[in-house]
Parts: structure tokens; C-alpha cells; sequence
């Protein structure tokens, strides 16, 4: 397939004003998730970074801790402006929205008395909630084929759902078997000859 | 108030740090920090702020900023916020340098793999904790079970979804 990205000479190297610009757009206009909108401004209409490079910057951003789109926020400011790039980016990133969630919790308790606010909060909870067992489900159903990695997810489960076991020990006894399992599975790829190529993360 | 603040500081370092695979693996333990440890608020408090986060613009950690600023003002929210963006903002920094080096590297794909199945248990566990909290009947399921299957089946935008449960919320109670 041809390489349709446009060439390095059309990119756009942004001033520090121009990123704390482009995130605070970015921070008052993503809803329900950053990320579709963050590649289409940062790639496509802004030209900070070809398709490849974002790719790549997101791939490192996934692999640590933290918001993925928060994390490329610092790594592209950074990677333009140093410190004073990776402060403006993220600082334009999270000043819109810290506002509006305030807002919104100003207005949930002055208002939450009234039963009819009180109602539309909890429909907007349970919805939030199905939201996230969405999100869950979508997560969890790729282990079925990875008796392993599902077993490890299931731990984790009991361990924090039901026994409610803080989250530092849960993840310094599971984190090794989730890699021990991994580092298994690829050791026998290699040996059957057969790795399918499938490094996919979500 | 310096004690809360303090507080709040620890706990969002340390979720800081622990996050990978996105903040919603963190949601339980912020659950159990702020609910059952230090009894800031009731848990169908934290699920209502969790919601009210979701319907808010920008990064899906802002229940953090909120969180802070519920339990002590303005002060609270800038701590808490720079606790939670602060720590895995400085690890960004300092290893993206060296990404170049060890992004192709084997062991840094079984890594990446051997974290998809201990997030997949913690989201699964925060999706738990949150229903759990926010469904106080059977209509309110209802609403947590239909959206989670339209999320899941088509590509819906999610704000259509939070608001069609809002106003499912403002009808149905009412009724029932």
C-alpha cells in the first residue's frame, strides 16, 4: 500500500503558544475519550507530526502510566519546547475541562436536593457505569482465547472487587505472572515458529 | 487541612504511578481510598462524581480534579491534580528519550502483553464497583444494562448515551 502521509517539509513545528492553543481546543471540544480527536488535530489539521511519528509517540504514552492522550500532551510539548513546551501542552490540556467538571459539581450539589435533579443524576450514573462495563467487556473477551492471561484477569478481579486487597501489593504479586505468562507464550511462538506477527495492546 | 491535603498528595502519586493501561484501572483503589479509608465521601457519592467527570470534556481522569476539590476547595483540586498528572508526566519525560532505544526490543512487547491481562481485571473490577454503587434499583440497571450493550454493539457516541440515561433518569424515577 502506497504511503499516502504527506512529506516531512509539510509539517508545522508549533510555538509554545500554539500548543497551549491546540490543547485547551483539544481539552474543551473531546468528549467521551480524546484520543480520535487528538491523532485528527495533531496529524491531520495541525501538522505538528506525521501519521508514523504519532503512531510511534502514541505507542510510548500506552506503554506507561498515566492518560495516554495527558502523556503525548508532555511528550509532544517536550519534544518541541522542553520544559516550557510539556507545561503549556499539558496545563492547556487539563485547565478547560477542570473548570467545567467544577461547574458541574457547583451545580450537582446546590441542586441535589430536588428530587427530579436527583433522578436525572442517577440515570446519568448507571449510564456512566454501562459505559464502563462496555469498556470492560471489550477488554476482557480477547483473554477467552488466553487461558493464562484470563486467569491472571480474574485474580485481579476477586482480588480487588470482592477481597478489596489495596492495589500496590495486587500489582507487585500479578504484574510478574501477567509477564512470566507473556514471556512463555512468546518463547513458544518463536520455538513453533509461528509467531503470528500479533503484538497488538490495547 | 494540611493532613487532607497531604493525604490527597500520597494517594494520587501513588495512583500516578500505578496507572497503566489508562486511569479506569486506578477507579477501585481511588474508590477505596477516598470511600473506605478516609471516609471523604459515600461510595454513591463517588459514583455520582465519577459520572459527573464522564460527562465532562477533556482527559477521563477528571473525577480527580473533582475529587479534590469536594474534599478541600481549590486547594484540594490543584493538589490532587498535580499528584495525579505530575508523577507519570515526569516518567514520560524521562523515558521518551530512550524509547527510540527499546521500543523494538522483545522485552518491552511481553511487557506491554503481560499488562493486558492484570487491566483487564482491575477495569472489569472498577466496572463492578461503579455499578454496584450507582444502580440503586432495578430501573437504574436497566438504564446500566442497555447502555452497556448499545456501547458495546454499535458506535454510538457515549455523550448520547449519558444523556439518554440522564433523561431516562428524570422519566423513569418519576414513575416508578
Amino acid at each position: 500500500m502506497p504511503d499516502l502521509a504527506p512529506p516531512d517539509e509539510t509539517l508545522h513545528t508549533p510555538t509554545v503558544r500554539e500548543l497551549f492553543v491546540g490543547f485547551l481546543t483539544l481539552g474543551f471540544t473531546s468528549f467521551g475519550g480524546a484520543l480520535p480527536l487528538a491523532r485528527r488535530a495533531v496529524v491531520e489539521q495541525r501538522r505538528w507530526l506525521s501519521a508514523a511519528e504519532f503512531t510511534d509517540l502514541l505507542g510510548l504514552c500506552q506503554f506507561l502510566p498515566g492518560g495516554n492522550v495527558i502523556n503525548l500532551s508532555v511528550a509532544l510539548g517536550m519534544r518541541f519546547h522542553g520544559w516550557r513546551g510539556a507545561l503549556a501542552s499539558i496545563f492547556g490540556f487539563i485547565a478547560g475541562p477542570s473548570l467545567v467538571v467544577v461547574g458541574l459539581g457547583v451545580l450537582y450539589e446546590r441542586t441535589q436536593d430536588d428530587p427530579h435533579v436527583r433522578h436525572l443524576f442517577t440515570g446519568l450514573a448507571a449510564a456512566a457505569a454501562g459505559l464502563l462495563i462496555s469498556m470492560a467487556a471489550k477488554i476482557v473477551l480477547p483473554l477467552l482465547r488466553d487461558p493464562a492471561g484470563a486467569a491472571i484477569a480474574v485474580l485481579g478481579f476477586i482480588a480487588i472487587a470482592i477481597l478489596r486487597t489495596p492495589l500496590l501489593p495486587t500489582m507487585l504479586v500479578l504484574t510478574p505472572l501477567g509477564i512470566a505468562a507473556a514471556a512463555l507464550a512468546a518463547k513458544r511462538g518463536t520455538n513453533r515458529g509461528a509467531n503470528d506477527g500479533n503484538h497488538g495492546g490495547a | 487541612m494540611t493532613a487532607t491535603l497531604i493525604a490527597l498528595a500520597l494517594i494520587f502519586t501513588q495512583l500516578s504511578l500505578l496507572a497503566f493501561g489508562g486511569g479506569n484501572t486506578i477507579l477501585p483503589e481511588m474508590q477505596r481510598q477516598v470511600v473506605d479509608v478516609h471516609h471523604w465521601m459515600p461510595a454513591r457519592e463517588f459514583s455520582a462524581l465519577f459520572a459527573l467527570a464522564q460527562a465532562a470534556p477533556g482527559p477521563n481522569m477528571m473525577i480527580v480534579t473533582l475529587i479534590g476539590w469536594h474534599v478541600a476547595g481549590w486547594a484540594g483540586m490543584l493538589v490532587a491534580s498535580i499528584a495525579k498528572f505530575g508523577p507519570s508526566s515526569l516518567v514520560t519525560i524521562a523515558v521518551m528519550h530512550a524509547w527510540d532505544r527499546f521500543k523494538d526490543r522483545p522485552w518491552r512487547r511481553i511487557a506491554q502483553k503481560g499488562f493486558v491481562p492484570v487491566t483487564a481485571g482491575l477495569i472489569a473490577a472498577s466496572a463492578l464497583l461503579i455499578a454496584k454503587a450507582s444502580d440503586p434499583n432495578g430501573f437504574a440497571w436497566a438504564i446500566t444494562g442497555v447502555c452497556a450493550v448499545l456501547s458495546f454493539r454499535t458506535r454510538i457516541h457515549p455523550l448520547w448515551l449519558l444523556g439518554a440515561g440522564s433523561v431516562a433518569g428524570l422519566v423513569g424515577f418519576g414513575l416508578f
